[in-house]
Order: structure tokens, then C-alpha cells, then sequence
């Protein structure tokens, strides 16, 4: 496994830990947008690795926990209609609604299987002509093709009983809404990835030129994450921020054209519903009007709307999702944190997703 | 019609009549026929002298045939690694079996095959069993059950809280590797993989470890839940800390790669044919050559050691440098979305 070892290099870590210690002289708050990376930050001990000139806190970058309560509920509601099958992301199921959950809507016998890609749904939907297949379309650049690409697929072969409740978000427009909040003075962020490997660079152009901030592109192994500290430290010590890739071997400036492409064919950009930070313009993506026959807001929304107007959305008492997710407060500060929610008994989101920042800071405590 | 009642199991296989009957006695019995199972009374009749180790457990795995292994390899191998971790040596197995109708005769018989082999590399007879059909959807192809009883050697005293600060810990190899290939053949997550499960009887490895040191503190087979979770059962029991270190511990590239791109951490992943053990100091080295002699403990390791800081929690110094608290696993192994 050479190509992982190269970036868990124990050696390399110290002397580039060196050199931004060496380097930083203010003191910084980066933000970690993506909760890939906290949780990378956290197993590696990271934080511990820099100087405490540098402050790091995580962001929104977690699909399951930007998710807003109101649309998880509309999924649990959608679940127990007669002749649905929901198929959902596993971390879906045990998150908390406003009065349910997934988990507890199929132990009360809705039909609902966990998928690891939508063509599995899409699969479903094949195998079972005579149910009506809802895919629960969360997450950001990185699933909108594959879930672009099943709704083709599916209109290629004529499928008539699959549909995509989208729930997907888009990233530049959550990050200048950061921005523009104000509540977390930020001087530099670390750009995930793997959303970047889609979008390319140049959607983050205005983050550096408009509000000043540093912004660069991380890999998700310990170096990565390293280097691109040491990139943003050096940015911003010779006050000059800007857009900068330093995860080469993913990441091209003008991103991956064909999926970018397939996104344009189905969906259009629509405001979109984020927990903690709530609607932000221009951030969702709906499914267009050619393939509007797919989309399951359009074909269930009598009964998504009645399970909206029935009772309203209400986040759980006490839970602080919405305030780790715009990096306005830490796992710890929440009073539930390890108290009352645990990965085995969660309250909110972010202690129940593989990405989310509760169940990095519960899973990897550092001494 | 007549081609597929020899083809598959139906409901009356599981009548209580004759083809009950024909199935015990034309599937089960020829290949794991001894002396004590031949009888076929309501019960086996056995003697035994001296401490016995007695345990149970239920065997659901999907997909019921995997790399390395199935389902009936597993029924005997869990069981006989159960009871050998208290330091018996296992005698007996008894054998039940849920089957869904509908399962193929031909998969029947292939994994009474390989029960026979784990059986017969074990050296364990089973001596008592049953069968019962249910309908589609009330079981997934074929549940196992398998209790077994073994016998402990004088002086012997294996506990999960036993350990005590100073101690060594060693691991018999490689981790990870029957949580990958289970999971490289899940429905919708099939992956191409070179790897196979670690699914294997330990007895005679624990037999010769036993022998080397008698005075063997801890000894456990992180199943379910991983290596993550054995360490912290230790240090709990114990009320000890546990400190470990990340470089030390084996794990196969294939393993690290597929945990990479899943967003898992091997500490966390399933093992079915792997122990840990804890041990005094003097006897860590003794103990690691003897393993490193059975070809399931060749790449065997002393991975960390005992102490009496952090009861109850166990730490590890990860590659980079930093140590941080290793949890029991939480919740299911689920892959990241993005």
C-alpha cells in the first residue's frame, strides 16, 4: 500500500509540522469544511501535531448532519405510505426526526433498505415493478452525479417506479453563507476534496477574492492534511489569500467535466434547507423539469405536504447540531455531548453520521 | 416437480417425518458420523472429568458462502475458538440448524463438507444436532447454532480480568481481514478483493501457548466489533489501561485499502481467526515464538502493554506520533457517504 503509506510518513509528518510551527506566527482559526477531514484530523491526532497559534474548527461538511430536520421528516412520513420502499444511506436511519426515525419506522414495518449507492436502489426499483422506490437524495457534489446518472439510466430503460427525493446541496454557496454570517471569523479553510475532485477550483474563487479568506484543497491522509495547513499558514502570514490545490492528484482546476455535465442535465439550483444555518439560496439541487416524472417531491406531494402542515419540525432539546456545523461551537461544549448523546443513543446528527463532528470527537478523544 | 424436491429443501424436511429423516440421515450423518452421534438418542451420554468450558453461539453470516470460508466453517471454528479461549481444550459440538425452504440440497451439502472439515481439523466430534425448515422470509438461507463443551487443563486461569500493569499484549496476526471479505461480497457494495477470511479453528494454538505459559493472564478472538473492542473488555475487566501502538499491529494492504476507501478503521473490523493475549513480561517473548510456530500465529506481535494509568481505557500511539483513546466500536460499520 505505497501510495498510503507516502502520506502517513511519521518522518515527513514531524518536519512539516516543524516547519508550519517554524512559519506561524498569528494566531489563526481554520475551519475543516469537510467531515472527512475531522474525522482524518482527529484519528491522526493532527491537532496535536500543530502550534497553538492555530485553531481549527470543523464545518458543515457532513450530508447526514446538514440535512434539516423538516426533510428527514418528510422521508419518515413518505416511509409509511402503502407501496413505497424508502432506500436510504445506512447513517440516515438512526437519525432523530422532529417524532421518529427511519429505524424506528421500519421496526413499525414501513419498508425501508439501506443501499450503498442509488444504482442499488435503482436495482430495487427494477426487481419490484408493482412498489414505488424513493431514493433519499442527501449529500453534496459527490453523490449528485451517481444520483444524476440513475435517474438517466432509469429514463434510458424506461424505469416508471423510481424516484429521488433530493435533499442535495452544493458547497460554494454554504460557504459564502458562512462567510457572510460573520459568527466565525475565519482566516483560512481547509476545501474538501473530494467535493473539489467534481466541482473543480474555481467555484471557491470568490472566498479568497471576496472575503479575503485562504482556501485550500485537501486530500484526506495525515500529509494532505499537513500540507495544506502549511499552505494556508503560509497564505495567510504573507497576507496573501487565495485559491490553491494541494490535493494534485485528485483535484484539477476545472473539475471533472462529465459529471458536471450529467448534474446540468438533471438538476436545476433551487434554495435548499441546511440544519443550523437554515435556507440558503441557490444551494440545492432540484431535479429539472424533463426529468420531473423521477422526482419524488412532485409525485408525493400531497402527502409531503399534509406531513408537513400536520406538525412541525422541531430539533431536539438541547442538541447543538446546528452549532457544530457552522463551527460556532464544538462537540464538547454541547451539554448532551457524551452525556445524553452517545453514538449508541443519539440525539442529533452529528453524533450518529460517519462524518459528523460529535461522533469524531466521541470516537477519537485524545488524551 | 420431482427434480426440485431433490433440488431444495422444502417445508416437510422439517416434518419430524420421513424426509426428515432422509435428511439427517443422508445429509449429516455419513460425513460426521462417530461413536456418540451414531446413537441417535435425544441426547449424547458422555464422560468428563474435571473443569469444563461450556459456551453457545448463533451463526446468521450473509452471504452464507464467502472468501475463505461459509457459514458452516464459521459454526465450527466460533464455537471452538469460544471455548479455547478460556484455555480449554473443546471435546464436543452440538449442531442446529434453521433452514430457510428453498435453500439448495447441493449448499447443504457443501457446507456440511466444511463443517466436517473444520470439525476434523478441530479435532471435535459433533455428538448431538437438529434441523428444523421454515418458511421463505422467517430465516436468510440457513441459521447455525453450535454449543460446545471443553475441558480446561489443571492450573490454568484465563479471565478477561486478569490483567495487570507491566503485562504484554500480543496479537496473533493480521486484523481485518473476515470483516473485508464479508463485506467485499455484500449486496451492493461488491468489491474486487484478493483477500480472504481469517475463519480458522485456534485450539492448537492456544494448546501450545497454554503449554509454553501457564500462567497466560488474558486470551480472547476479537470477533465482532474488532480488536478495538477486545482491548477495551480487557482494560474495563481489569480496571487497567491499556496502551497499544498503531505501527505494531499487522494488517494486510488489501485491508488497509479497503478501509481507506470505506472510511473504517481495522481496529474496528471483524476477525474470525485471530487472538489476543496478555501476558507477564517474562513470558512475552517465550509465548510470541511458540505462536509464531502454528500458521495461525506467524505474524504474530507483542503490540503494546499494560499499565496502570487510564483504567479502563486503552490508548493508542497512532503512526503520526499523538496517542488518543480507542473506543469499542459503536453502532454498525457503516461506509462514508462522499
Amino acid at each position: 500500500m505505497k501510495f498510503i503509506d507516502e502520506y502517513q510518513n511519521s518522518e515527513l509528518a514531524k518536519k512539516l509540522a516543524q516547519r508550519i510551527a517554524g512559519l506561524s506566527v498569528r494566531s489563526i482559526r481554520l475551519m475543516e469544511f469537510c467531515g472527512g477531514h475531522t474525522h482524518a484530523i482527529m484519528r491522526y491526532g493532527i491537532r496535536q501535531l500543530l502550534p497553538e497559534t492555530i485553531e481549527m474548527k470543523s464545518g458543515p461538511g457532513c450530508p447526514v448532519c446538514v440535512t434539516a430536520i423538516g426533510d428527514l421528516d418528510k422521508a419518515i412520513a413518505l416511509s409509511h405510505s402503502p407501496g413505497v420502499i424508502i432506500t436510504t444511506f445506512g447513517d440516515m436511519m438512526r437519525v432523530p426526526g422532529s417524532y421518529s426515525s427511519l429505524q424506528q419506522a421500519r421496526a413499525e414495518g414501513a419498508n425501508i433498505r439501506i443501499v450503498y449507492s442509488t444504482m442499488d436502489a435503482l436495482e430495487i426499483a427494477k426487481a419490484s415493478p408493482e412498489k414505488s422506490v424513493i431514493f433519499i437524495g442527501i449529500g453534496f457534489e459527490t453523490t449528485a452525479p451517481t444520483i444524476a446518472a440513475s435517474i438517466v439510466k432509469a429514463e434510458k430503460e424506461g424505469i416508471e417506479n423510481f424516484y429521488v427525493l433530493s435533499f442535495l446541496k452544493l458547497t460554494p454557496p454554504v460557504i459564502e453563507a458562512l462567510l457572510g454570517l460573520g459568527e466565525v471569523k475565519l482566516d483560512g479553510i481547509i476545501g474538501p476534496g473530494h467535493v473539489c475532485v467534481i466541482t473543480g477550483s474555481h467555484p471557491y474563487e470568490f472566498i479568497a477574492e471576496k472575503y479575503g479568506v485562504a482556501y485550500v484543497i485537501s486530500g484526506f491522509e495525515p500529509l494532505d492534511i499537513l500540507l495544506s495547513v502549511d499552505k494556508l499558514v503560509q497564505q495567510i502570514e504573507t497576507g496573501s489569500p487565495k485559491v490553491e490545490i494541494a490535493y494534485r492528484r485528485g483535484v484539477k482546476p476545472e473539475g471533472n467535466r462529465k459529471a458536471l455535465e450529467l448534474m446540468q442535465q438533471v438538476f436545476e439550483i433551487d434554495g435548499a434547507d441546511w440544519r443550523g444555518i437554515g435556507i440558503v439560496p441557490q444551494s440545492g439541487l432540484k431535479i429539472n423539469k424533463e426529468y420531473q416524472h423521477f422526482d419524488a417531491n412532485d409525485a408525493f406531494s400531497g402527502l409531503l405536504c399534509s406531513a408537513c402542515t400536520d406538525r412541525p419540525a422541531r430539533e431536539p432539546k438541547g442538541c447543538r447540531c446546528g452549532d457544530v456545523v457552522r463551527g460556532a461551537a464544538t462537540p464538547p461544549e454541547c451539554k448532551l455531548f457524551r452525556k445524553a448523546c452517545t453514538p449508541e443513543k443519539p440525539v442529533g446528527p452529528c453524533m450518529v453520521s460517519s462524518e459528523g463532528a460529535c461522533s469524531a470527537y466521541y470516537q477519537y478523544g485524545f488524551l | 416437480m420431482e427434480q426440485a424436491m431433490n433440488d431444495t429443501i422444502l417445508l416437510a424436511h422439517g416434518s419430524g417425518g420421513k424426509l426428515s429423516h432422509a435428511l439427517v440421515e443422508k445429509k449429516f450423518l455419513p460425513l460426521l458420523a462417530n461413536p456418540l452421534l451414531d446413537k441417535l438418542d435425544d441426547s449424547a451420554v458422555f464422560e468428563a472429568n474435571g473443569r469444563l468450558s461450556f459456551t453457545t453461539d448463533s451463526y446468521v453470516v450473509d452471504p452464507i458462502f464467502f472468501p475463505g470460508g461459509d457459514i458452516g466453517k464459521l459454526a465450527v471454528c466460533g464455537t471452538v475458538n469460544d471455548l479455547s479461549m478460556s484455555g480449554a481444550k473443546p471435546l464436543y459440538l452440538s449442531l442446529s440448524v434453521i433452514i430457510e425452504e428453498g435453500l439448495l440440497i447441493a449448499d447443504l451439502e457443501r457446507l456440511v463438507q466444511s463443517i466436517k472439515a473444520a470439525a476434523d481439523e478441530a479435532q471435535v466430534d459433533i455428538i448431538t444436532g437438529d434441523t428444523k425448515v421454515v418458511n421463505q422470509g422467517q430465516a436468510d438461507k440457513l441459521f447455525i447454532n453450535t454449543s460446545g463443551i471443553g475441558i480446561i487443563p489443571a492450573g490454568i486461569d484465563i479471565s478477561g480480568a486478569n490483567a495487570k500493569a507491566g503485562d504484554r499484549v500480543i496479537l496473533s496476526g493480521t486484523i481485518g481481514d473476515h470483516g473485508i471479505a464479508i463485506m467485499s461480497q455484500r449486496e451492493g457494495l461488491r468489491f474486487e478483493t484478493l483477500l480472504e477470511s481469517d475463519c480458522a479453528p485456534l485450539n492448537k494454538l492456544v494448546a501450545q501457548m497454554v503449554e509454553a505459559c501457564p500462567n497466560t493472564h488474558c486470551l480472547r478472538d476479537p470477533t465482532r466489533g474488532g480488536l478495538a473492542t477486545t482491548l477495551n473488555e480487557f482494560a474495563q475487566q481489569s480496571n487497567v489501561g491499556i496502551v497499544i501502538e498503531e505501527d505494531k499491529i499487522p494488517v494486510k494492504e488489501g485491508v488497509r485499502a479497503a478501509c481507506e476507501l470505506l472510511g473504517f478503521d481495522p481496529i474496528h473490523v471483524a476477525n474470525e481467526g485471530k487472538l489476543v493475549t496478555i501476558v507477564e513480561p517474562d513470558d512475552a517473548n517465550k509465548v510470541l515464538a511458540q505462536m509464531k510456530q502454528n500458521c495461525y500465529g506467524r505474524d504474530a506481535a507483542i503490540i503494546g502493554e499494560v499499565t496502570n494509568d487510564y483504567p479502563g481505557k486503552v490508548i493508542m500511539k497512532t503512526r503520526l506520533g499523538p496517542s488518543r483513546i480507542i473506543d469499542m466500536l459503536s453502532g454498525e460499520l457503516l461506509p462514508r457517504i462522499c
